[in-house]
């Protein structure tokens, strides 16, 4: 599971960020502006002689963040509307799923672009309005699987024995519906942190002087030529980060879908 | 409109302009109004340049349908092969091979690779042009000189936004093979002594490729809508880029304009992938 090492990895320097950083992420020092990697400065410095390294460390803490905030707003959402329609079903299942639909019609990346630039980019908007205009696909996974759930014999049981409705979805049905959604809930927070970075990017992210990856490469573009380590650490970080938790859930999908395992019988 | 921000316009020509605009109606008005426009196809005019909505979506579409056709032509050529190459040695070294480079591909961000792919092929080489559709000097080519003039400004967007698509049609084609095989017909296939491309290429691919039907009707909208993130780094004159830039300036005609247009054809798109999968597929019966 090298997807798995480099999640942890990952979580615990953002953890540590403050122990582990030599320097202040907002400390200038104008004369020692955009000097190379050196032993003093292991990832260079940028163009207000701010240490790279330390900027990178506080910086994955805001690209975690708003992966982990973002997918947690579209679970909450996307598992209590899924659970509802798919419990209940009739018209309170219509009604959420045509809602679903209509959500759907709207192309995400350009809701999310008009949202941003309407509000005003910063952290908060920004991992709110991702987990907002991402809850769609986890809603009709949830709703299935209790679909296919409410129909078996122990929950049949259960509302048999008078067990109120709340305690169902929530001890009974939930638990054995949480596989796919883990699953969905990896690739989202891949999905939200190239997101960040790729706003970043057009300046719609997180806004400077706070350091995320995205805007730590952004600014580095400008010196492209002069300064190489500023466009690379960030570049590298956020590749890496994106493809451990796509690789994390690509072999949860592997461990969990029984579907997949097996296959053809090697002769 | 920004107009209350610059002092030298008087009271009374913003209350003009507004006017002119329908702004000065309450917002339930403005909606039906712009409803009742809508139902004419009349999207109204740009805040920024007056042109017609509709004849500035008509200008930047063909750019769009250009690079994301392309790509889309591309990401199916290559992942296809490689998807049933990897359900065909699943779980051998090849298969993880695949698996981590189309995984590469996903997750790295377009932007960065591409501001890597434009120093180096562009820059340090100066083999292709870093940006837009055209040269300066494109007018005055020769027909032959200015296809290949397109082609060079392609080859970097169509191959970057390719990589980062292989993943899913690739993952897609794999578990739909590895399905397909435990089937009892390829059971028979293979007992029957056939070869063993055969039976992966000739029976399961064309049982296991009836899902991707969907996929392509769901890339519809992504294929006309662009991607504004994508556009803007190559400086590609799409619809991407114009709902980034009506969106920085406010221009609301456009705005309004991209999104019902974008949800009208997410709405075929579906429903094009419903025919299309039903035609293709006989046990569904729409």
């Amino acid at each position: 599971m090298i997807g798995a090492g480099i999640v942890i990895v990952l979580i615990l320097l953002s953890l540590t960020a403050p122990v582990l950083s030599p320097y202040d992420p907002q400390a200038q020092d104008l004369s020692l502006r955009l000097q190379p990697p050196s032993a003093s400065h292991w990832l260079g410095t940028d163009e207000y002689g701010r240490d790279v390294l330390s900027r990178m460390l506080y910086g994955g803490r805001i690209s975690l963040s708003v992966g982990f905030v973002a997918v947690g707003i579209s679970l909450l959402i996307g598992i209590m509307l899924g659970a509802i329609a798919g419990y209940f079903g009739g018209w309170v299942d219509q009604l959420i799923m045509r809602t679903v639909d209509v959500v759907l019609c709207i192309p995400t990346l350009f809701l999310i672009l008009m949202l941003i630039v309407f509000l005003g980019p910063n952290l908060f908007n920004i991992m709110v309005i991702i987990g907002l205009t991402s809850w769609t696909e986890l809603s009709r996974l949830v709703r299935a699987e209790f679909l296919s759930l409410r129909q078996r014999d122990y929950i049949q049981a259960a509302r048999a024995l008078g067990v109120p409705d709340f305690i169902i979805i929530f001890k009974h049905i939930l638990p054995n519906a949480l596989a796919p959604v883990f699953i969905s809930a990896t690739f989202g927070i891949a999905g939200a942190i190239l997101l960040e970075s790729g706003l970043s990017f057009l300046g719609l992210g997180v806004q400077p002087p706070t350091p995320s990856w995205g805007n730590i490469l952004t600014t580095g573009k400008d010196y492209i030529t002069q300064a190489w380590w500023l466009t690379l650490s960030p570049g590298i970080s956020i590749f890496l980060t994106v493809l451990g938790y796509n690789l994390l859930g690509d072999g949860l999908r592997d461990v969990l879908d029984p579907r997949l395992s097996g296959g053809e019988e090697h002769a | 409109m920004h107009m209350d921000m610059n002092p030298n316009v008087s009271p009374d020509s913003i209350a003009e302009m507004k006017k002119m605009y329908g702004l000065d109606k309450p917002i339930p008005v403005q909606y039906a109004d712009w409803v009742g426009r809508l139902m004419r196809f009349d999207f109204g005019r740009s805040f920024l340049d007056q042109r017609p909505v509709i004849a500035k979506i008509a200008d930047r579409l063909p750019a769009t349908l250009l690079l994301s056709g392309l790509s889309l032509f591309t990401i199916f050529i290559l992942a296809i092969p490689l998807g049933v190459y990897s359900a065909m040695h699943h779980n051998s070294k090849k298969d993880r091979f695949i698996t981590v480079f189309t995984f590469v591909g996903y997750s790295i961000p377009a932007f960065w690779l591409a501001l890597l792919c434009m120093l180096f092929f562009g820059v340090i080489l100066g083999w292709l042009p870093i940006s837009g559709m055209r040269s300066v000097n494109h007018d005055m080519l020769g027909a032959v000189d200015k296809f290949w003039d397109y082609c060079a400004h392609l080859i970097l967007p169509v191959f970057i936004s390719a990589f980062g698509g292989l993943a899913s049609i690739s993952r897609y084609t794999r578990s739909n093979m590895l399905e397909v095989v435990r089937q009892d017909y390829i059971r028979t296939a293979k007992a029957k002594g056939l070869p063993r491309h055969s039976v992966y290429y000739l029976h399961a691919l064309r049982n296991a490729l009836l899902p991707i039907i969907t996929i392509i009707g769901l890339a519809l909208p992504g294929l006309i809508g662009g991607s504004f993130i994508f556009e803007t780094i190559f400086s590609w004159p799409g619809m991407g880029r114009l709902a980034y830039e009506s969106a920085m300036n406010f221009d609301y005609p456009t705005i309004m304009g991209i999104a019902v247009i974008g949800a009208m054809l997410t709405l075929i798109g579906n429903i094009i992938a419903d025919i299309l999968y039903a035609a293709v597929d006989p046990r569904i019966r729409l």
